[in-house]
């Protein structure tokens, strides 16, 4: 180093290498240096960030779910009976459901959208099961539940409620 | 192998362009000559001079950047500016001894040699020196460049007070050990040039 760059840098007259020369250095390694202080602050601000976002998330999703209580007729008992099954859309326009009449009487509500890739689950009134006819997936009327093929998680169930010959969807549990 | 350095000896340069046109092929900035071949007193002489960034220790064109947009590498390359930093403000094209940044104002960026850092770094010669029929450029071994050349490398210069050492050396005869270049006139030359309205060198020197 020259004697006129020394001059230069003691020119302040304090330190011989100034504060803003280390935050901004020539040498390449210096500058992908990160400092322990900085590594924590990212990894703290990372953290509360990720924190943030999954609260927002879990907020975001409760808000939506409480939409889904709405009460909303579906059809009625006859037709239901008639058929064996009716389609219907709840809780919005979007979202196709099934109401079937299982082979002991009773009657449930799913969502018709199969949980393996979307496709519309069809009622099979001799095997009293759900079945997903893109790759065979079987979901169980009574709990629907998978009980064939590629499906893993059971359908969204919807509650009825039955007022006189009137079918109410009334709430939807994911 | 011990290690490879980069050699200019001007006296060997023929003025052939090759290096402008490697140069230009290479992957990082094609299309775009990054070294200078300089033409020496065009009228008296035929001499050129291949002009590459020469490394500096001490890199003034990164000491001076307002943007910290001009590294140094561990191994000593001074690297190119980097584009997201750049601000094409030049000041490193106006503080450079040398002459090497260049401003290129349809990217609003800096550029210059960066010694092929994609090459050199992989052990290949830079473009330039590799494809010189005259060896003006070379890129080898100390010992080398000693048992086949007259003069001497030598990576020291001094221009004014300023003393600046480079990672490039050049082959100079063997009584130089610094090149030593002062300020004599800042304004041009006021040389009184013959009336030749014929002389090609003088109407090219107009232009």
């Amino acid at each position: 180093m020259s004697t006129d760059t020394k001059n230069r840098e003691t020119f302040a007259g304090c330190a011989k290498t100034p504060k803003w020369r280390t935050d901004f250095p020539i040498e390449w390694e210096g500058d992908h240096y990160v400092s322990r202080r900085e590594m924590v602050k990212f990894l703290t601000l990372g953290s509360l960030l990720l924190a943030g976002a999954n609260w927002f998330t879990a907020f975001a999703s409760g808000m939506l779910r409480r939409g889904s209580n709405a009460q909303r007729y579906i059809g009625s008992a006859a037709k239901l009976d008639a058929a064996g099954y009716i389609l219907f859309r709840y809780p919005t326009d979007r979202d196709p459901c099934i109401a079937v009449r299982s082979a002991d009487g009773t009657l449930h509500a799913y969502s018709q959208v199969c949980t393996h890739l979307s496709c519309a689950v069809v009622f099979n009134g001799q095997a009293n099961t759900l079945d997903c006819p893109c790759h065979n997936g079987v979901f169980s009327v009574q709990e629907g539940r998978p009980i064939a093929g590629p499906p893993l998680r059971p359908l969204p169930r919807v509650r009825l409620q039955q007022r006189g010959d009137q079918l109410f969807a009334t709430a939807l549990e994911v | 192998m011990s290690e490879r350095f980069f050699f200019i000896d001007y006296s060997r340069c023929i003025g052939c362009q090759a290096c402008l046109q490697a140069c230009a092929e290479c992957d990082t900035h094609r299309g775009t000559s990054m070294i200078h071949l300089e033409t020496i007193q065009r009228r008296d002489s035929v001499q050129t001079a291949p002009q590459v960034c020469m490394h500096c220790e001490d890199p003034i064109c990164a000491r001076v950047c307002p943007a910290d947009a001009i590294k140094k590498t561990p191994d000593g390359v001074v690297q190119s500016s980097l584009k997201p930093r750049c601000i094409g403000c030049s000041n490193c094209v106006v503080s450079c001894p040398f002459g090497v940044p260049k401003y290129m104002a349809e990217i609003d960026q800096m550029m210059k040699c960066d010694m092929c850092y994609d090459r050199t770094s992989v052990g290949k010669g830079p473009m330039c020196a590799t494809v010189c029929p005259s060896g003006a450029l070379k890129y080898t071994t100390m010992e080398e460049i000693q048992r086949t050349r007259r003069g001497i490398p030598i990576s020291a210069w001094k221009f004014g007070n300023e003393e600046v050492t480079t990672k490039v050396h050049v082959m100079v005869p063997r009584e130089v050990e610094r090149v030593n270049i002062d300020l004599v006139q800042i304004a041009p030359t006021p040389a009184p040039l013959p009336e030749d309205s014929y002389d090609v060198a003088l109407m090219l020197e107009e232009v």
